[in-house]
């Protein structure tokens, strides 16, 4: 059992951005690099930043939740 | 950076010392503590006295950069330590009082076994019920220019030397803790560019508005409670006992941040300022709203996980921070709605 961790990982934050680290790319549709500033970085899942892919911190504001509603 | 001008007996005693040799002040020393013990009986409100937070702020300064004309020996020198202790002790006193007073009554979830994302999630909901006055706000749509220059000077006395006080703590804590924190650092510090770096970005802005961009170059120029915004990090950092309390700061500074951050960049377009001058703010908005998800779930979390006895010196960092830069906020706004500068005395335009 001498499985070396992955190169990269995605961290699903609740109620917020996907956290990616490691060894990646980020480009458009054709190929083209997007802008990256840093290392590891927090992609928008709510929807609502203004930086896409990127995320600004919006979902605070928003109130966006990655779990249903509890019943 | 330069000895700033004294403001009361306390300063006027400290920099008379340090301008000699050390292991000559031995009676200089005696009198300093003697000076710091009276002026601490008088003053009402240490968070808030000019000449006990400069005193502070110079002495924390012997363990950044120095100060000019100032022996690097000072700095260990012991009866000198003890005028700091002297000071801090009745300075965290302060700072816990109005940090309890900030966080009203906050429910917390039992201690024993909190997860990271419990404590991420104490941390967020404190960060957004922060409902002070909105310095960003006013920025974004109000401010003159002359106001914005204000903002930056008292910005500029820890911009200037953006992260180092957090940087203190990275051999104080291990494991998963440590590795966020210098996640989280090297970012700050440019990922090894050293243009990059926040400190040189918001050097850049600083020159970018015609301002002197060295560092300390406006301390003589700001209250007392712009100094004790520094003063609790140089605390927080430089005691390891309180490694809780930084990664709590660190944590709420990255968690209020990126929205502001939009904001003050917006006051400066208003004004026509370009990229250049909003490098600093608009990086922020997209550097914080990473650094905020590993500073409260992978350090501050994390340390929590590894040291549940520390989650109260988390939250009392925590709250320390909304509880002072609120009070820097509310000074700031009162002087600028009522027509007044928020400085000291006016600072001479800048060429």
């Amino acid at each position: 059992m001498n499985q070396e961790p992955p190169e990269s990982s995605i961290v699903v934050c609740p109620d917020g951005p996907l956290i990616v680290r490691g060894d990646f790319e980020i480009v458009t549709p054709s190929g083209e690099p997007v802008p990256r500033e840093r290392k590891t970085v927090a992609l928008c899942r709510c929807g609502a930043s203004a930086i896409k892919p990127y995320c600004d911190g919006t979902h605070k504001m928003i109130k966006f939740r990655t779990e249903p509603p509890s019943p | 950076m330069k000895i700033p001008k004294q403001r009361g007996p306390v300063s006027t005693a400290l920099f008379g010392v340090l301008a000699e040799a050390p292991g000559t002040q031995a009676k200089g020393l005696e009198g300093l503590q003697r000076l710091v013990a009276a002026q601490l009986a008088a003053s009402t409100d240490i968070i808030a006295d000019d000449d006990l937070q400069l005193a502070l702020f110079c002495l924390y300064e012997l363990h950044y950069s120095g100060l000019e004309g100032v022996s690097d020996e000072w700095e260990w020198v012991p009866e000198l330590i003890r005028v700091r202790q002297l000071l801090e002790t009745p300075f965290e006193a302060a700072l816990r009082d109005a940090a309890a007073e900030a966080a009203g009554n906050l429910e917390l979830p039992p201690a024993s076994g909190l997860t990271s994302d419990a404590v991420a999630d104490v941390l967020f909901g404190l960060a957004a019920r922060d409902g002070g006055p909105s310095l960003s706000r006013y920025v974004a749509k109000k401010a003159t220019l002359e106001q914005l220059k204000e903002f930056l000077i008292h910005k500029s006395i820890y911009q200037l030397k953006e992260a180092d006080p957090h940087t203190f703590a990275i051999p104080r804590l291990s494991g998963r803790a440590k590795a966020a924190l210098v996640e989280i650092q090297a970012d700050e510090y440019g990922g090894g560019r050293p243009e990059r770096m926040h400190s040189a970005l918001f050097a850049r802005t600083m020159r970018g508005l015609g301002m002197t961009d060295h560092y300390g170059a406006y301390v003589n120029d700001v209250p007392a409670v712009s100094l004790a915004a520094v003063n609790l990090m140089s605390l927080f950092g430089l005691n390891r006992r309180l490694r809780g309390a930084i990664t709590g700061h660190l944590a709420i500074y990255e968690m209020t941040s990126s929205q502001p951050n939009r904001l003050y960049g917006n006051g400066f377009r208003r004004h026509g300022f370009d990229a250049q001058v909003t490098h600093y703010f608009d990086e922020h908005v997209e550097a914080d709203a990473v650094h905020e998800q590993i500073a409260g779930r992978d350090l501050a979390g994390g340390l929590v996980e590894a040291e549940p006895g520390l989650l109260n010196d988390v939250l009392f960092g925590a709250t320390a921070v909304m509880a002072i830069d609120g009070r820097l906020s509310a000074h700031i706004l009162q002087a600028w709605e009522s027509g007044r500068t928020s400085l000291r005395a006016a600072v001479p335009a800048a060429a």
